[in-house]
């Protein structure tokens, strides 16, 4: 494993002593062989069902669930924080689990049941978590919302169905809607507007509607 | 319209709508996807291409060669530009510091220095990352505490000398019978908002039109005209919805500028967006600081000599961070000293982000203030009370507008229970846990900016207003329907906010907490035009009033509606400012008081519960004003617990530079917070008497959660942010 060790040296380390030297020679770039020209992206057959209508899909084979949603359907309200799984910005609902859409490719969900913040509600029928969401002002820029939502939706289903978290006092127990909870559940998603405690009283809201 | 004395009663006064808690007017489309921002605006211009932008891998020094061929021939290719193209950087605005794109010279890290255009993205992506660069690497200056201690002073502004003194703060200080002499250090730290910078661009014939994601429209307009070399009035800025931006988007940036230059090339329009890795070292952050407190008092606690200084780093030609400006105000002493001084570092550019200076500054400050009040043996709350000042201590004739820190810190400990607070450290334990209580002061100046919009009666009575003011959260669309519907006697429904276009009246932007207060009161003017000429048009006096749909004098009462029968009435004007903010010292106040509890094995540090009271002049939307304050107080638990750029002194970059690495505070991290607002109307800040919020609740928070932590464990950390390796050491040994 240790390949750098077996010269001595590591790439990073010739930089520091190359750069203590003063101006140092260095190159970023590949060392592969280029395609050739002409090359054509390879594509895949991908069928997928997103809000209850099925998309038959050609999609190069690097294409993100997310930029599927985002690019090729025309979904925008599936976000793009960080295309890393590090944000939550993209969350959407794989055949009823919630999931970082950017951290799949679309070609893995084939025939699957997606839904997005469209699939949710509509700005004249609102799902109840959404008009929760505007009710206690669980967002400012809007961007992490749709993810917010999504999330919030599944979560709660989660709780219902008993999947347990580690902030359970008791793993086998049924989790509890509390406050702990549902901030644990929902710390995959970032919000750097910071309306945290506005969509904690938007989901007990919901929760407490739904209960 | 010129605002030059104290306003009177006005129909804003009537608070039939304004100052109502009022539900965002886009909350549906954000709510449900439909809210469109800068990269996701598919159908402004057809066949869209995608652009990938490439940074620089070292911190310093020169291209000396890049070989894009491989890129151009990869599949999908439409265009590549590489920064050797232009032998020259492209001409930077005033507000840049690092050049956004051109020449061979590296200024910073993952500085822009090559772009591939592509039908699709994962094709540009691929290609760029054939594009191979040789480098000869520079030495620079990555370290600011080597590099502080022979920093210059920064110059005074407008002639005012380096360092600002009031009496003579070194005699005073050690006369004083009571002294604290401190250090403190604040991270490098990034906005890190969730939409990254993006821009579609497209090109018709000489004209330019942008999409993109950016706070001040005007700025950005004129910036890019400069730096593309182009009139400004070939270029229009679009940006309606836009996906936070806390500084970070108040200046153009590398993702508007190789958009418009990827579209020329590739004769087709070009979206792109910055990649999140890039984001950190590509854009600006917020600079990291070494500061100094001197505070002398007399043994009864009245403060005699208070000084602050300051080192930042920066590009060369950059600003410092401002972290003493606060403490020019913010409580009395006869004698005073402040300074900053400036290094030269080789890191990404710093620049402002939200409450720049006053955020880092009240974070050492107010800590200052806990632990003098602790040498004192006197409570914290009345420790600043005491202290408190109603003029400009350097100018005493100069008063405050408003100022009413101290109802801010006495409502504030009486609604918290501050009463139960030990004042002796470490003594509080509920099972592992180490319980504390923290206060802070938070303040933050009220800027006065012109701002202009235009407002139109249509036919039928619906209004619409246009502005090219920014909403980037911060709910300008609901407050300007607000002042709409308030001026012209019609429900909130019945106005259509645009906002964002630079086709549009130049309004103030937003930045600075400055955006309420000013983009409204631009909006009062025009509609004071417009009440004109709806009264003429009715054959009314301009002693109307309008309610209710209708237009009211004596015994008649006529429908808005009815005076744009003949078609629609457009009223366009801006507010201006004469000298009340020179008169007046207009600032925002607020207390923090924190609740913290630590874990007496492992060090981790819980927030659970926060409270801010704040005087900050009319709030004109309580629910979005909240909103503002607990996501500014929630930026402050980042600040105080976990956000750190990681600099790598050796290569000159920020090493964590994504959201995995940069720890912004999450779900878990957040309890339930509080918000009051004092009722105290300003009317010296502009006809709608309000002042900023946005930033103020930033303002003070850190250090009210450090001082609660200190008070929970007795370990004083003054190093940000307070990480549990930093205490773990030394906590209590529980029994
Ligand atoms: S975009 Fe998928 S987690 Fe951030
Ligand atoms: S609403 Fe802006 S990031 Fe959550």
């Amino acid at each position: 494993m240790k390949s750098g060790d077996a010269f001595g040296f590591s790439r990073r380390g010739v930089l520091v002593g190359g750069s203590a030297a003063g101006a140092v020679l260095v190159h970023a770039g590949p060392v592969q062989a280029a395609p050739a020209k002409g090359d054509v992206p390879v594509t895949m057959p991908v069928s997928l069902e997103v809000n209850g209508t099925r998309h038959d899909l050609q999609l190069d084979t690097r294409t993100t669930l997310l930029d599927a949603l985002r690019e090729h359907l025309h979904l925008i309200g599936t976000k793009k924080g960080c295309d890393h799984g590090q944000c939550g910005a993209c969350t959407v609902i794989v055949n009823g689990e919630r999931i970082n859409s950017c951290l799949s490719l679309a070609l893995q969900h084939q025939g699957d049941k997606v839904t997005t913040i469209e699939g949710l509600g509509t700005p004249d029928k609102l799902h109840p978590m959404q008009a929760a969401f505007i009710e206690h002002d669980g967002f400012q820029c809007g961007y992490c919302t749709p993810g917010q939502i999504c999330s919030a939706v599944a979560v709660l289903g989660e709780i219902r169905r008993g999947v347990p978290s580690h902030v359970q006092e008791d793993i086998v127990a049924a989790p509890a809607v509390s406050n702990q909870e549902l901030r644990e559940r929902m710390s995959g998603n970032i919000c750097r507007c910071g309306a945290y405690s506005n969509i904690m009283e938007a989901m007990q809201h919901v929760a407490g509607e739904s209960a | 319209m010129k605002f030059e004395t104290p306003a009177g009663k006005n129909p804003i006064d009537q608070l039939k709508v304004v100052g109502r808690a009022t539900s965002r007017i886009d909350g549906r489309l954000k709510t449900t996807g439909n809210a469109p921002y800068a990269y996701e605006q598919h159908d402004v211009a057809a066949h869209q291409a995608y652009g990938f932008v490439v940074g620089a891998a070292i911190a310093k020094g020169r291209i000396t060669a890049m070989d894009t061929t491989l890129a151009r021939a990869a599949p999908g290719v439409v265009a590549v530009i590489g920064t050797l193209d232009h032998a020259q950087p492209l001409p930077k605005s005033r507000f840049n510091t690092a050049h956004l794109f051109g020449g061979p010279q590296v200024e910073h890290y993952h500085q822009a220095i090559a772009l591939v255009v592509a039908d699709s993205f994962e094709q540009a992506r691929a290609a760029a990352a054939l594009i191979r660069t040789d480098y000869a690497r520079e030495p620079g200056q990555f370290d600011l505490a080597k590099a502080a201690p022979d920093a210059p002073l920064v110059p005074g502004s407008k002639g005012k000398p380096d360092v600002a003194r009031v009496g003579d703060f070194d005699t005073a200080f050690t006369q004083a019978p009571v002294q604290l002499d401190r250090s403190y250090t604040t991270p490098d730290e990034s906005h890190a908002m969730m939409e990254p910078h993006a821009t579609i661009a497209a090109w018709d014939g000489d004209r330019l039109t942008v999409w993109t994601s950016n706070q001040m429209i005007a700025w950005g307009k004129a910036s890019l005209a400069t730096t593309l070399g182009m009139p400004p009035e070939k270029i229009r800025l679009n940006a309606p919805f836009i996906g936070g931006g806390f500084g970070g988007k108040l200046f153009i940036r590398a993702d508007v500028v190789l958009a418009a230059l990827g579209a020329k090339a590739a004769g087709r329009p070009v979206k792109l967006a910055l990649t999140r890795p890039m984001m950190m070292n590509n854009t600006t952050h917020r600079p990291a600081t070494i500061q100094r407190v001197r505070l002398g008092a007399t043994r009864d606690g009245k403060l005699t000599a208070i000084a602050h200084s300051s080192a930042s780093g920066d590009l060369p030609g950059g600003d410092p961070e401002a972290a003493v400006s606060q403490t020019q105000l913010l409580y009395a002493a006869p004698h005073r000293e402040t300074f900053m001084k400036l290094a030269v570092l080789d890191l990404p550019e710093g620049n402002a982000m939200r409450a720049p200076g006053e955020a880092p500054g009240l974070m050492v400050l107010e800590m200052a203030m806990d632990e003098m009040a602790e040498k004192l043996g006197m409570d914290p709350v009345e420790f600043r009370i005491l202290n408190d000042t109603q003029v400009d201590p350097a100018k005493p004739d100069r008063s405050f507008s408003q100022r009413h820190l101290i109802e801010c810190l006495r409502t504030g400990a009486e609604k918290f229970g501050w009463s139960k607070r030990n004042p002796k450290p470490a003594q509080v334990r509920e099972g592992r846990w180490l319980i504390g209580m923290g206060v802070a002061a938070g303040f933050r100046n009220n800027l006065l900016m012109k701002s202009a919009a235009r407002i139109r009666l249509e036919r039928g009575g619906r209004l619409t207003v246009e502005t090219d003011m920014t909403d980037i959260g911060t709910g300008s669309y609901t407050i300007l329907a607000q002042t709409a519907a308030e001026m012209m006697g019609v429900p909130l429904d019945a106005v259509t906010v645009k906002l964002g276009d630079s086709d549009f009246p130049a309004s103030a932007g937003s930045g600075g907490q400055w955006g309420g207060n000013n983009s409204t009161a631009g909006l009062y003017a025009a509609c004071v035009k417009l009440r004109a000429m709806v009264a003429q048009t009715l054959g009314l006096s301009e002693n109307a009033h309008f309610a209710d749909g209708k237009v009211i004098e004596g015994e008649k009462a006529l429908p808005l509606a009815q005076a744009a029968r003949e078609g629609p009435l457009t009223a366009e004007d801006l507010i201006e400012y004469g000298t009340l903010d020179k008169q007046y010292q207009q600032s925002t106040f607020a207390s923090h008081f924190v609740e913290a509890a630590v874990d007496a094995y492992t060090g981790e540090t819980r927030i659970r519960r926060m409270l801010a009271v704040c005087d900050a002049g009319r709030i004109l939307n309580p629910k979005a004003a909240r909103s503002q304050v607990i996501g500014a107080m929630t930026m402050g638990v980042g600040a105080a617990l976990s956000e750190e750029l990681a600099v790598d002194k050796r290569f000159g970059y920020f090493v964590n530079h994504d959201l995995a690495g940069y720890e912004v505070a999450v779900h878990a991290d957040i309890p339930h917070q509080e918000v009051m607002f004092l009722d105290y109307p300003d009317d010296k800040s502009s006809p709608m008497k309000a002042k900023g919020v946005g930033e103020l609740g930033l303002c003070g928070v850190g250090a009210a959660i450090a001082n609660a932590i200190y008070n929970a464990t007795g370990v004083r950390v003054r190093d940000y942010p307070i990480t549990l390796d930093k205490h773990l050491e030394h906590l209590p040994v529980l029994a």
